[in-house]
């Protein structure tokens, strides 16, 4: 990058970039300050004063024995239900995605790009629409309520998009590959295993990191389908920062949605170049 | 181990109804063991398709196909016993060379030992040795190409099928190739079937070649029974460089000491019995003659180093000619033409195929 | 032989495909049946009322209220996002040393779940000590911002959430297609004498049009489902002056005992997305060629 000189031109587009920068680091930075604060000086400062001491106590308070409704356990058992929620969806989901992207880029059949088409609806579908139903299958499978349940939904949900994102992929993959292979004398699992899935990195990385982001962040399944044992981090942090029983605890509320969002924010920080392929993947369909 | 390969009324069609396409019409080639045969012909021509359905990559619509005595239409590609090399290499990009080169001895349950000792005779063989660690990626697309081809060699297959393995590759490259390739023929004595657009490349590597158009074996032979007695217009114009030159006319007499007359002038030579044809004449047939009453303008002087062509606008057309480097000729002179008269081509004007009795070694296709 | 190499990736595939179909598909209509009868807290299939559902789904207030909301909030929301991003993406484009940083500033926030954002805002946003009480201690004692809970206002304040989360997608797609514009075609219209933000707006926008379009197709199918955002901040409220179609669909169907309205609203929530995106998808599908 060769470097600049300082016009008026410049100064503006630094200008512009840094307070838009500041704009959305704003939130960011209320909500770490806030939950460092105790009650008093919540009431005597403002959004963005600093905390005069430092009081780690919201943050106890949050992830222990802050109320979610009745129940006042904190945010740590419905943490750990997303954990228990998300890994076994992203992982599967993910499995099946690839398998399905690996047929229907490779081994072509009459019909398989209309059967394509009419899975991508499921990308975009509102999932309003099998709320009612997905109720009463759990129901009858027995699992509603239960994370199980959740993963169940989670991995159907998933499948249209991560069928999408491994199908794009597979699909700049040369068919000569997979002949070569076939001469070879590789099979269907062989050529997947030993070919296909070593060159897939990539593409593994994107959709788990997008599956983990959605299924985590995911607030309608969560409180649609699970029980009082089986809520995620989600549903219970919306709980707990809408409870009319006690006295508004800002810095509890700022503190819990600091832990809620950190399993995500940290999975950006670390690997954001896969997240940012998979958005601008996502968004070039076909 | 040497096979034979006998195709037999091969026919693939896409499509139904009225809107069917046949990519290839009616294929019969028999191609001898240990024999280099080439497919040459314009994109689209079906060659590439009859390489996938010997391959068994692909099913004919009709037909058979015989490798070493056995009709293999059905079987997987696996199963049939053959290796080919692609025009893109299609190395495994994720293996390194030594695994690219022993996979398909892997798929066939081959022990590691013997795998390892296949793999380093073939890397001896190619040169490459040094290269049995490395990555598809690290690779040079001429070291890529050896690869790919070690791979074909170390299955010791029944048939060799490339497709157009030296397309990507640089002009200085492909004539090393070119080389390398008709060496390990000559070592392997495999037979060989080798799909090019490329003329040049068809004309040094065949044993024999089949030239193809529009889904019909248009003439099967040894590049020389090819270059000199072409069975079609189609086949005269698609072999030689530079064109061979067509003038179209009228046979004036017929017999020995017959004439032949065209727009723009008349050649004393022997003719068949026309009355309207074509005659055909390669530049190197044609010179130029100071006093000739068949006249022209100079448009171009190409000078090649070794010779140099001289492209004259006639009434009939213009006419590549090939003269000696040394030629004084320039652009916009005035010259006279005159033909050797004994390497004459006829074709009728109207079909384009060739006037003369048959040959054992072509194959007339209407 | 050769049919089982044929079979064996129609078999692989069958089962998911099976399970991936009923999801979408059979869950769908059943939501459809379920339209047509007259359930309340119990999905009851004896009771076939026909379109009555949907002809209370239209008679009501709320319904209205939420469906007014839906376009406010996503024309704002998608345009703002659009506006943001496209002026971040293409100030980010002038070779900015900062760049990468910059990049994750404005992106973290969709790795963020809505309910995160909502919530944080719903903070900021408080009418006595968010905003409001921050402005007036900076000296402007005046100043009052209670929009979260003005009805006519409230709406905003979503958008306000919506596109902080969203307009850092739009920057990234943006980006990503100005990257990918040929450099000799901006170099050929300044020699041509254009000046730099001519060659945008004539030139480089156009350009980025079907960029535009994805855009638009993605934050909009992201605003019709839009809970989460709502829910969180404003719970719908005050009442239900932030309602939009999906929290009136949950309400209605697991709050109020109303599952047969709610799944006519489900229903309407689908035909509207469906109406956006069947045809994009239908001509992407149509215009690519079918490789071997």
């Amino acid at each position: 990058m060769t470097v600049k000189s300082l016009t008026p031109g410049r100064v503006f587009t630094y200008g512009l970039l840094l307070v838009a920068a500041l704009f959305f680091l704003a939130p960011l930075y209320v909500m770490i300050v806030t939950s460092l604060k105790d009650a008093e000086q919540i009431r005597s400062g403002n959004l963005l004063s600093l905390p005069t001491t430092l009081s780690f106590e919201s943050w106890h308070l949050a992830w222990n024995s802050a109320c979610t409704g009745v129940d006042c356990r904190g945010l740590q058992p419905y943490f750990w239900n997303s954990v228990l929620m998300a890994v076994p969806a992203v992982l599967i989901s993910t499995a099946w995605g690839a398998i399905n992207g690996y047929v229907l880029s490779m081994w072509k059949f009459r019909g398989s790009e209309v059967l394509f088409g009419f899975l991508l609806f499921g990308v975009f579908m509102p999932f309003q629409v099998v709320l009612l139903p997905m109720s009463q299958v759990l129901g009858v499978l027995g699992l509603s309520s239960s994370i199980a349940g959740l993963v169940l939904v989670h991995c159907l949900a998933g499948m249209a998009g991560t069928t999408l994102f491994f199908r794009n992929y597979y699909t700049a993959v040369p068919r000569e590959l997979v002949n070569a292979a076939r001469i070879d004398g590789a099979g269907f699992w062989r050529i997947f295993w030993r070919i296909v899935l070593p060159m897939s990195t990539p593409i593994m990385m994107v959709t788990l990191i997008w599956q983990f982001t959605n299924i985590w962040n995911d607030f309608l399944f969560g409180v649609a389908f699970s029980g009082a044992d089986s809520k995620p981090v989600t549903v219970g942090l919306n709980n707990m920062a809408n409870t009319t029983s006690s006295v508004k605890a800002y810095n509890v509320d700022m503190a819990a949605a600091i832990i809620a969002g950190l399993p995500t924010m940290l999975v950006y920080v670390l690997a954001g170049q896969y997240f940012v392929k998979g958005l601008t993947a996502g968004a070039v369909k076909g | 181990m040497a096979s034979s390969l006998h195709i037999k009324g091969i026919r693939k069609a896409f499509g139904k109804g009225d809107k069917t396409v046949e990519v290839l019409k009616r294929i019969d080639i028999d191609v001898a063991p240990g024999e280099f045969l080439i497919l040459v012909g314009p994109s689209g021509c079906g060659k590439s398709t009859l390489l996938n359905i010997i391959a068994g990559l692909e099913e004919p619509t009709e037909g058979e196909l015989h490798i070493a005595g056995r009709n293999v239409i059905g079987m997987p590609p696996a199963q049939r016993d053959i290796a080919m090399v692609f025009q893109s290499y299609a190395l495994y990009p994720t293996m390194t060379v030594a695994d690219n080169i022993g996979f398909a001895l892997e798929m066939r349950k081959v022990p590691k030992a013997e795998r390892d000792k296949r793999i380093h005779e073939v890397a001896e063989i190619l040169q490459i040795g040094h290269l049995l660690d490395r990555r598809p990626a690290q690779l040079s697309g001429g070291q890529r190409q050896r690869v790919a081809m070690g791979r074909a060699l170390a299955r010791d297959p029944q048939l060799f099928l490339f497709d157009e393995p030296l397309s990507n590759l640089d002009a200085k490259l492909r004539v090393e190739m070119r080389a390398e390739i008709k060496r390990l023929h000559h070592v392997s004595g495999i037979t060989t079937v080798y799909v090019t657009h490329d003329q040049i490349e068809a004309m040094t590597l065949g044993s024999r070649i089949a030239v193809m158009k529009d889904g019909i074996l248009q003439q099967i032979g040894t590049p020389d029974e090819i270059y000199r007695r072409p069975v079609n217009t189609y086949v005269a114009g698609f072999i030689g460089s530079p064109t061979m030159n067509f003038i179209p006319g009228r046979v004036e007499k017929a017999g020995e000491g017959g004439r032949f007359v065209f727009d723009g002038g008349a050649l004393d030579l022997p003719c068949p019995d026309g009355p309207a044809v074509t005659l055909g004449q390669r530049p190197e047939h044609i010179h130029l003659a100071a006093d000739a009453a068949w006249r022209g303008e100079v448009v171009l002087v190409e000078p090649t180093g070794a010779d140099t062509y001289v492209v004259v606008k006639t009434p009939v057309g213009l006419i590549t000619v090939r003269e000696p480097a040394n030629t004084r000729v320039r652009v916009g002179e005035n010259v006279g033409m005159t033909v050797s008269g004994r390497h004459n081509n006829w074709f009728d004007q109207t079909s384009g195929a060739r006037l003369t009795a048959m040959d054992s070694s072509s194959l007339f296709v209407g | 032989m050769k049919s089982f190499e044929n079979l064996l990736p129609k078999l692989v595939i069958a089962p998911g495909f099976v399970l991936g179909f009923a999801f979408i598909y059979g869950l769908m209509i059943w939501n459809g049946v379920l339209s047509l009868t007259g359930s309340r807290m119990l999905p009851n299939y004896e009771n076939f009322v026909g379109l009555e559902q949907y002809v209370q789904l239209w008679s009501m207030d709320r319904w209205y209220v939420a469906l007014k909301n839906l376009g406010i909030f996503s024309v704002l929301y998608v345009g703002g996002s659009m506006l943001v991003g496209m002026v971040l993406a293409i100030f980010l484009d002038q070779k900015i040393r900062a760049e990468g940083w910059l990049r994750t500033i404005y992106l973290y926030p969709m790795a963020l779940s809505f309910i995160v954002t909502g919530t944080a805002w719903k903070w900021i946003l408080n009418p006595s000590d968010g905003l409001q009480k921050l402005v007036q201690d900076l000296g402007w004692s005046s100043f009052s911002f209670d929009w979260l809970v003005q009805s006519d206002y409230a709406i905003y304040c979503v958008v306000i959430a919506g596109v902080w989360q969203s307009a850092g997608f739009a920057m990234a797609l943006f980006l990503a297609g100005l990257r990918g514009i040929d450099d000799s075609i901006v170099k050929a219209a300044q020699i041509d004498g254009a000046s730099l933000p001519l060659i945008y707006w004539r030139i480089v926008l156009p350009i980025l049009r079907p960029v535009m379009f994805s855009i638009i197709l993605v934050l909009s199918h992201l605003s019709i489902k839009s809970f989460d955002l709502v829910m969180a901040l404003t719970a719908g409220g005050p009442g239900y002056a932030t309602d939009v179609p999906a929290t009136f669909m949950y309400t209605m169907s697991f709050t109020r005992g109303q599952i047969g309205l709610g799944a006519a609203s489900a229903t309407m929530m689908l035909a509207t997305v469906a109406a956006i995106v069947v045809p994009y998808l239908y001509s992407e599908l149509r215009s690519k060629p079918h490789d071997r």
